[in-house]
């Protein structure tokens, strides 16, 4: 028995059900609800957000210069990225170019957001679902170094630093107080790594922890601060002066100097680290090809990263561009953000109301009125939820959907989008990584596969931060120093009415914000993210997303310690914060929600 | 502390750090909380003769920037607060366990630990919808908040959210995200504001009360006065620029290029309380100002609705700056009730950890 969807799942509820609530080991709070059948297989997936801030209500009215300050509080973890999305929107909108060194120092940050991104996440929100801590203990130092001298010139590999780590390891974990570690699923059977390997990794989630913290020292320094560094409608707040009176105060060669330190460490760690721990964790996972979802037929990347300023065509975005359903690996379609018939939204599911919920809104038209009712058949109370019913509302998650498909975005999708357009950046590491594990292009489509295209991503954008430095450099000696262009900074020079779509990739994926604006204050905003297309619960015709399709058909070795789950969950890096937001609809003012 | 078996200093002398190394950690914490050599020795003995504190850390309506922020710390490394400081016993975002097995946690910490344990909260509970805008283990955020807040030692509010409600808390604050001392009346409460709060600002706030065993000096917002007692224009190396009227006119104008002042572009250094022009970001690497940024006062109460960030303040003058922004700052030493409200919490803190009343020059 079970339900057919359209985009070619059986579900089936009958089985046992499993909460996991909370999901830990992300950004934000979210559910995750499955039955499992009588071989603890798992047959249904529910996922479900679980928190709304509302943030785009509380822009309506503002300035628009102020929007990239309250839309990076969306995200503390990806943190700029919505800020660069947001002061491309309003420049989108006004139609305001910027100099050729904002578009670069943009691209700086905005990968450094990417490699620190990735790095965290692999490392301290998602190694624990591969890696078993106590089991480190057990581990032969010498055999430890062996092995990571054998996949890494990484020069901290000697059997007595292993022996020394290994040793405090213990004594921490003597002491009874385990911190994060406590009640962890260590000795679950769904662990696969030797001991070496896993104090190798326990020993580079330290170093990694070490190190993040150099990474955004590249945000401090060109925005002020990090997590939520600044930015500016028009370019970027700091001036370079290379050359002359005052030059302490701004961009000089000292500051270029430390950025481009900081860039060869960061590479450094990336390739000789990252990358060979992500494959040698894999080669001990390569039976484990579960979790692939949506991947392997309906994907969908904005592109990103534009090597000219004001140029955000596919072909000037380093990052791939398009969209890939029904699982024709054979044709990328464009994305258009201003076509109403593309990108739109359902709340059928969703804790919000519709006039008419069998139809999905795009972005600039939408509406979002709070509406938290259960379905019939959950279980317990509205304020104490035992399981939901996802036969009726169960998140507060819209469902986005491009032309109607349900599509995954992230790392994995770039790399498929890339990969099929068979751009040698993309497909080469790929194949590389592959052939290494002696895998075929199918294993691709996997939690691994999404775990691989993260820590290969990395490093392609190691490299790019390298690229864009050298050409800020570069700009510089031929004499341009410009960071912004002010000829519209002032309100009065802007039309009474205006529109504008920005959009990015994120770390974990495509996003993109709409903006009207209205005699010189914003009007309406919107903002669809990441977790919002792969956390998204049903739509009308029943297509389930991206986290509720990886989790089908996954054999759970307990269904009492969700490891499975939790790795499957993580591997999208999700980022609740940002997936649960809420518009105003053209005039319509949000005094419809309730204030007890 | 019954419960816990090990002091810091056993810890850490197991782990293989000599004496050498520990009084040296000392003096360079103490350092970092702008402290001298005899609060050194003071941090040393309570660390050789106190365990590693439990700390809960929850999350409510929040961006995770707090969390992020922590682990920028330079020193101490949140590699050494985790194995060696502290016991951070529940984070949702970085813990191993989930599920049943995380909320296991709370119910053991609270049972062994009664009293004696730390609560971190990051971000802050919504009201409205019975409190379902923000749902952790099936119930509204707020019940679980309470719940553990109630045998808590005492209770630190990272970042803006938790202490004054930051951005979804700005007009019309749909979810009625409230600041969490509005919910919980009975414990002391200390308040680290800013969008996140600087990295060693937090790691320094949490060593202070664990090696000192009390709760640092606080103002009457409830803020610790060595971090937050003076505004960011009072310290900032652009100041002369300002006395001398020589501003950034325009956004990358020759002004800009010079490092000049940029109260002309909306700073709101003058009005906000925050280290971020002495202690700086990321390791002292730079502050908004130094970036060509001003200050969006993010450690400030309500900072979201006080007009554009790049609205230029007019509460102030130019040369009468002291007295106004003092205004500005709400009379700061005026209220003597919040005060004596502060210094009991304070006492309160003392008392629980059984720690020696006698004050320090901190």
């Amino acid at each position: 028995m079970g339900i057919q969807t359209p985009n070619g799942y059986t579900l089936d509820n009958s089985g046992k059900r499993v909460v996991v609530d909370p999901v830990t080991r992300i950004e934000g709070h979210m559910r995750v609800e499955v039955n499992v059948d009588d071989q603890n297989v798992i047959r249904n997936a529910v996922s479900t957000g679980t928190m709304w801030r509302g943030i785009e209500v509380i822009l309506k009215n503002r300035d628009p210069r102020d929007a990239w300050a309250f839309t990076e509080r969306i995200c503390g973890v990806c943190t700029g990225t919505h800020a660069l999305t947001s002061v491309r929107a309003v420049e989108n909108a006004l139609k305001i170019d910027i100099p050729e060194n904002a578009n670069t120092i943009r691209n700086i940050m905005q990968l450094t957001l990417q490699v620190h991104d990735h790095l965290v996440h692999f490392y301290h929100l998602h190694a624990l679902d591969w890696v078993d801590v106590v089991s480190a203990l057990s581990a032969d130092p010498k055999a430890t170094s062996e092995l990571a001298q054998s996949i890494s010139s990484w020069p901290l590999s000697s059997p007595g630093y292993f022996k020394d780590l290994q040793a405090r390891l213990k004594k921490f974990v003597e002491s009874g107080q385990l911190g994060p570690f406590k009640n962890g699923y260590w000795g679950h059977p769904a662990y696969k790594l030797p001991p070496e390997a896993n104090l190798m990794a326990v020993a580079h989630y330290l170093e990694a922890l070490d190190f993040q913290k150099e990474i955004v020292k590249i945000h401090t320094i060109y925005g002020g601060k990090n997590p939520h560094p600044n930015w500016l409608v028009g370019g970027v707040p700091c001036a370079i002066n290379v050359d002359g009176t005052g030059a302490v105060g701004a961009i000089n060669m000292e500051r270029l100097n430390l950025v481009s330190s900081i860039i060869d460490q960061t590479l450094a760690f990336c390739e000789q680290v990252y990358l060979p721990d992500v494959q040698a964790i894999g080669s001990f996972y390569k039976d484990w090809l579960h979790g692939g979802g949506l991947s392997g037929t309906s994907v969908m990347a904005y592109g990103d990263v534009p090597e000219h300023a004001n140029d955000y065509s596919p072909k000037s975005l380093k990052m791939p561009h398009g969209v890939i359903v029904n699982g024709n690996l054979n044709e990328v379609f464009p994305i258009d953000h201003a076509d109403p018939a593309q990108i739109q939204e359902y709340v059928t599911h969703s804790w919000y109301k519709y006039s008419d919920e069998s139809k999905g809104l795009h972005p600039w038209d939408g509406v979002t009125e709070p509406n938290y009712v259960l379905g019939p058949k959950a279980k317990g109370t509205r304020t104490n939820i035992e399981e939901l019913d996802e036969g009726g509302k169960y998140s507060w998650i819209k469902a986005p959907r491009w032309k109607g498909h349900a599509v995954e975005v992230g790392p994995l999708a770039r790399y498929v989008v890339g990969y099929v357009q068979k751009r040698p950046e993309f497909k080469e590491p790929t194949d590389r990584f592959l052939s290494a594990l002696g895998l075929p292009l199918t294993a691709l489509f996997s939690t691994l596969g999404r775990t691989a295209a993260r820590a290969l991503e990395c490093v392609w954008a190691a490299q790019q931060m390298r690229y864009f430095q050298d050409k800020l450099m570069a700009s510089i000696k031929a004499g341009d120093l410009s960071t912004a262009n002010t000829d519209k900074w002032k309100p009065e020079s802007w039309p009474k009415e205006a529109k504008g779509v920005g959009f990015t990739e994120a770390p974990r994926g495509a996003l993109a914000h709409w903006i009207k604006i209205k005699d010189g204050k914003i009007d309406n905003y919107q903002c669809v993210v990441p977790t919002t297309w792969n956390g998204s619960p049903r739509d009308p015709k029943g297509n389930i997303g991206a986290f509720e399709a990886s989790l089908m058909n996954t054999p759970m070795a307990d269904p009492k310690l969700p490891l499975e789950i939790l790795r499957t969950i993580h591997s999208f890096d999700p980022c609740l914060a940002c997936s649960t937001h809420v518009m105003s609809a053209d005039g319509q003012d949000m005094a419809t929600v309730t204030v007890r | 502390m019954a419960a816990a078996t090990e002091t810091f200093y056993e810890v850490i002398r197991r782990q293989g750090i000599t004496r050498r190394s520990f009084v040296k950690f000392c003096n360079l914490t103490a350092a970092s909380l702008g402290l001298g050599p005899i609060a050194a020795a003071e941090m040393a003995e309570a660390l050789e003769t106190k365990p590693r504190t439990p700390v809960i850390w929850m999350h409510g309506l929040e961006c995770t920037c707090c969390s992020e922020s922590f682990i920028r710390s330079a020193h101490p490394l949140v590699k050494d607060v985790v194995l060696s400081m502290i016991s951070l016993d529940y984070d949702d975002t970085i813990m191993a366990a989930a599920g049943h097995q995380a909320e296991a946690i709370l119910e053991e910490t609270k049972q062994k630990y009664k009293g004696q344990y730390i609560l971190a909260v990051e971000g802050n509970p919504p009201l409205n919808e019975d409190g379902m805008f923000c749902i952790d283990g099936g119930k509204p955020f707020v019940e679980k908040l309470k719940w553990m807040a109630e045998d808590a030692m005492a209770i630190i509010a990272w970042g803006a959210c938790a202490s004054w409600g930051c951005v979804q808390a700005a007009k019309p604050n749909p979810t009625q995200a409230t600041p969490i001392d509005k919910v919980i009346k009975n414990k002391p409460i200390i308040k680290v504001p800013g969008c996140p709060p600087i990295a060693e600002v937090m790691t320094g706030v949490v060593t202070y009360i664990t090696t000192f065993g009390r709760l640092p000096e606080l103002d009457r917002q409830g803020r610790p006065k060595m971090f937050y007692s003076q505004r960011i224009h009072d310290k900032c190396y652009r100041r002369p620029h300002f006395d001398a009227g020589q501003f950034v006119e325009s956004w990358d104008d020759d002004g800009a290029r010079k490092g000049y002042c940029l109260y002309k572009m909306g700073c709101k250094g003058p009005t906000t309380y925050n280290a971020c022009s002495t202690t700086r970001w990321n390791g002292g690497v730079s502050f908004p100002i130094q970036s060509g940024h001003g200050c969006i006062g993010c450690s400030e109460e309500g900072f979201w609705d006080k007009g554009s960030f790049y609205d230029r303040l007019t509460t102030i003058t130019q040369f009468g700056v002291e007295r106004n922004a003092d205004q500005v700052g709400g009379a700061v030493a005026g209220v003597v009730g919040a005060a004596v409200a502060v210094h009991a919490a304070a006492t309160a803190v003392k008392r629980l950890t059984g720690k020696p009343t006698e004050k320090t020059d901190a």
